[in-house]
């Protein structure tokens, strides 16, 4: 096979796996809107926080150091102590659980009622705030993120791989830590589809999501269903950051694979968990292929805003998404 | 006592359609103009040109043309930081091709080359609504920006990839270049805002407003009483972002001198125009003044008080800060979804029946 054609595979693949990491950030976008009809910007400052909080505990960082020092002019930086793994991921899960009372109690529950696009506003104004706390809590510099998960180029692929070119070519490069990602996410799809299709509150999350009203009326508490979907965003958000965190750091460009992720939805459809996987691995493919074949040509850089480009057009064409439901207006 | 309508009898349909109803109003309106443009200029100074009065200004210009668009033609648009970038970019080209022609001209050419520019993203808005829409934009804000910062034909091939306003002139004052004095920058500012403002207010009064705002309420409801949609929303596209392109234009020339596109016109601007409008109120002229104050004096005001007071690193201030805005957003939508124009509204009511409410 030409080396030409086996580097576009390359790409592709990687593109691929790129696109898995997309499709995490956009699906807890997805679990909301369908749940409770808004559109989170916050989702991406949301993975942010939580890679942050899980940094900050295992390395046993006093919260609000910065602010204590600056206030009280002492010299507290941390803790002293190294918190396995597992508990500092567990207790970040009951941080986001908590955060997620918190907005239910203080925003969602004072904006029942309000236009989408009043809720959509508020979340941007969540994600500055959340952005802003989660800086004032842990600092502001890029932070290495190491829960353990297997990093560098797989040579088990690289060495089964080279057959297939000629000399000049060495086999795939594929980052160990993205298959990681790529099974995580999958197992993340299917227990959150099990979760909705088989639990008593999966059925109820589904109620919500038909009709709120009628969920009402049959005694579904629609303030636990929306603490329910936005602690499980949180906990998606924590995967998403993890993966990210481990891949580039934890810094404030993480938030910014959030708006990575609205061409995804646009492309999926806002309200379909598959919608939201294929989309993200078009995107993912799209870009890298984009990037690798024309992007050179002018100037490069083009991943930056080709996704949107896409969406865009696509959505010209198509205006519900792949998956998303059938958009029936009426007066 | 003196905010009534009691005694000022109207005697013509124009009379009674003005734009502020009470004689008290329109005095103060007067007063305001005569401060700001006679006496102002003469006690400015740099910092309070270049820190509070001038951003404010051309802040004004811009979310005055995000209200017209999102405000009053119901399309939200995540794109402003793109188009400002378009105005900055045409004024540079303009200013460098054609040096001798006046710096005004080349600042409304600006705008119109951002109208037109505004029109071709506007396009998908006729297929595409709500959220879809704003996603949309984002593509316009990021290609935009690749754009200006791939192809040197829009920075001349400078090598530091900037581009730096040269010394223009109007009646032999300098208003753009190193040399500009404080109050020449803010005088320019000034009436363009003035214009710009007074032509917003008029248009959305106007048979086009209407139409706009009959969008915004309801499209298809709209499509059926007879407004044409397609002229509507591309108008509204076009007249926003001559606005956005023109505060974009005084942006770069009048008030930074040079900018790098990433940084002067990132997605950060897009939601800082955003924000103004949304606390400052959706649909409302005055809104737009009063949500770009604000969010020019909160940092300027915080910033005073955490470090210049309490002592505390500038870093913090700044996150600080963040978690305001942030804050503040969120508090306006639940206490007052339409902003502190609202509020205003809500005073003069009360004024005008005070001091005996009943």
């Amino acid at each position: 096979m030409p080396d030409q054609f086996l580097f576009a595979v390359e790409v592709m693949i990687n593109g691929l796996m790129a696109g898995v990491l997309y499709a995490l950030v956009a699906l807890g976008f997805v679990l909301i809107f369908k749940a409770s009809g808004i559109f989170n910007y916050a989702q991406g400052v949301l993975a942010l926080f939580a890679a942050l909080t899980l940094v900050g505990l295992q390395k046993g960082q006093i919260p609000f150091a910065h602010l204590i020092n600056a206030a009280f002019g002492t010299k507290v930086h941390y803790f002293g102590w190294t918190m396995p793994t597992f508990l500092a991921i567990a207790l970040t899960i009951g941080v986001m659980i908590l955060l997620a009372i918190a907005i239910e109690r203080f925003i969602l529950k004072h904006l029942v009622n309000q236009e989408p696009i009043i809720l959509f506003m508020a979340t941007i104004g969540l994600a500055y705030f959340l952005e802003g706390l989660g800086d004032v809590m842990w600092g502001a510099d890029v932070k290495t993120l190491d829960v353990g998960l297997p990093q560098g180029a797989s040579e088990w692929i690289e060495d089964r791989s080279a057959v297939l070119g000629g000399d000049g070519f060495y086999g795939f490069f594929i980052d160990k830590l993205d298959i990681v990602a790529a099974l995580v996410a999958a197992v993340l799809v299917i227990s959150l589809t099990l979760f909705s299709q088989y639990s008593k509150q999966g059925r109820a999350l589904r109620a919500v999501a038909d009709d709120h009203q009628a969920a009402l009326s049959v005694g579904i508490s629609l303030r636990f269903i929306w603490v329910l979907v936005w602690s499980i965003a949180g906990i998606v958000a924590l995967v998403a950051g993890i993966m990210w965190g481990a891949k580039s750091g934890v810094q404030f460009s993480l938030s910014l694979i959030a708006l990575k992720a609205l061409p995804v939805l646009m492309l999926g459809g806002f309200t379909s968990i598959p919608g939201a996987i294929v989309g993200g691995l078009i995107i993912g493919v799209g870009e890298k292929l984009f990037e690798f074949t024309i992007g050179s040509m002018i100037g490069g850089a083009t991943e930056n805003w080709f996704a949107y480009v896409l969406a865009l057009v696509f959505l010209v064409f198509r205006p519900q998404g792949l998956f998303g439901e059938k958009i029936i207006e009426r007066v | 006592m003196f905010y009534r309508e009691a005694g000022d009898f109207k005697t013509s349909y124009r009379d009674d359609s003005q734009t502020f109803p009470i004689k008290f109003d329109r005095f103060r309106y007067y007063a305001v103009l005569l401060v700001a443009l006679a006496i102002v200029p003469f006690f400015i100074d740099s910092y309070w040109a270049n820190a509070l009065l001038v951003p404010f200004l051309i802040y004004a210009i811009a979310a005055i043309g995000l209200n017209i668009l999102t405000g009053y033609c119901g399309q939200v648009s995540l794109g402003t930081g793109g188009f400002m970038a378009v105005g900055a970019y045409a004024c540079y080209k303009l200013m460098t091709a054609f040096p001798d022609v006046n710096i005004v001209l080349h600042i409304i050419a600006a705008g119109g080359i951002t109208a037109a520019v505004g029109v071709l993203f506007g396009l998908p808005s006729l297929r595409i609504k709500g959220f879809y829409l704003a996603v949309a934009t984002l593509a316009a804000q990021f290609f935009l920006i690749w754009l200006f910062n791939k192809v040197p034909w829009f920075y001349n091939y400078s090598a530091s990839g900037q581009i730096s306003a040269p010394e223009r002139t109007v009646f032999g004052i300098a208003v753009t270049g190193p040399h500009t004095e404080a109050w020449a920058k803010y005088l320019v500012c000034l009436l363009f805002v003035a214009v710009l403002a007074w032509v917003a207010r008029n248009l959305t009064r106007g048979s086009i407003g209407r139409s706009w705002m009959a969008i915004r309420d309801m499209d298809i409801a709209a499509e059926i009483i007879g407004v044409n949609p397609l002229k509507a929303k591309l108008t509204a596209f076009a007249v926003s972002s001559f606005y956005i392109g023109i505060a974009g234009a005084l942006f770069f020339a009048v008030y930074l001198g040079a900018v790098e596109v990433g940084e002067a016109f990132g997605i950060q601007k897009s939601f800082l125009i955003l924000f103004m409008i949304i606390i400052g109120g959706l649909g409302s002229i005055f809104g737009s003044f009063a949500g770009a104050a604000f969010l020019v004096l909160l940092p300027v005001l915080l910033k005073n008080v955490l470090v210049g007071t309490l002592g505390w690193p500038t870093d913090l201030a700044a996150h600080i800060e963040l978690m305001i805005v942030g804050a503040l957003i969120i508090v306006f939508l639940i206490a007052e979804p339409h902003g502190i124009a609202q509020l205003w509204r809500i005073a003069k009511e009360k004024l005008r029946l005070w001091p005996f409410p009943h």
